[in-house]
């Protein structure tokens, strides 16, 4: 969760939302969560578990087709 | 009763101690259908009560929906972390267990305009010139 916030400050273009998904079960169904924690960016790319920052900095460019 | 426990709040008030830049918590609740807004809005006093440099506000999602809908806000609780600048950084739903250790490192690393990312994540994300949505989705711990 930290690395989505750090990302954000980073970047004006981030923004990060920690989504505590027991009090939203619809976003819990909307991407079908089976395990936590679950990563998404821009509804196009997922992440389940932790990651290192070097991946997740990946991962947010991969969303982008970078 | 206060929901940050007695053992921990010295260790909470220790960790806010050399706060730099004011930091505003912006809260958004609704009165009805919220099991969570009243909690959260005790949790975040009591941080708030922790350090002179923080700061809780409380708007109504529905009668204040103009700067909800400007924070992207669109269910509650909310919580919008910010100095004079908004960074993007969001929790949607109570920050407490594990979450509330990153609440505390956040508003540390907001106060002082520090994320502490090295050179090469930062070239990395250098490359991020269209809007990103991170949403990390978890369970309480």
């Amino acid at each position: 969760m930290r690395t989505a916030h750090k990302f954000a400050m980073a970047n004006e273009y981030i923004t990060a939302d920690m989504v505590e998904v027991t009090e939203f079960p619809e976003i819990a169904q909307r991407y079908r969560v089976q395990g936590v924690p679950l990563t998404v960016i821009n509804e196009t790319v997922n992440v389940l578990g932790s990651v290192p920052e070097d991946e997740f900095a990946r991962k947010v460019l991969e969303a982008l087709g970078k | 009763m206060p929901i940050i426990k007695d053992s921990d709040r010295k260790a909470v008030q220790d960790a806010l101690a050399d706060l730099s830049t004011p930091v505003e918590m912006i809260l958004f609740t609704r009165a009805q259908d919220c099991e969570y807004c009243e909690p959260t809005r005790e949790l975040l006093g009591e941080v708030a009560a922790l350090s002179p440099k923080i700061t809780l506000k409380v708007h109504d999602l529905d009668k204040d929906a103009g700067l909800a809908a400007t924070y992207g806000v669109d269910k509650v609780p909310a919580l919008v972390l910010r100095n004079e600048k908004d960074y993007g950084i969001r929790f949607f739903g109570i920050p407490a267990g594990y979450e509330f250790s990153t609440l505390i490192d956040d508003i540390k690393d907001v106060s002082r305009e520090q994320h502490g990312l090295s050179a090469p994540i930062l070239e990395q994300l250098a490359k991020v010139n269209r809007p990103v949505h991170i949403q990390v989705l978890v369970t309480p711990s």
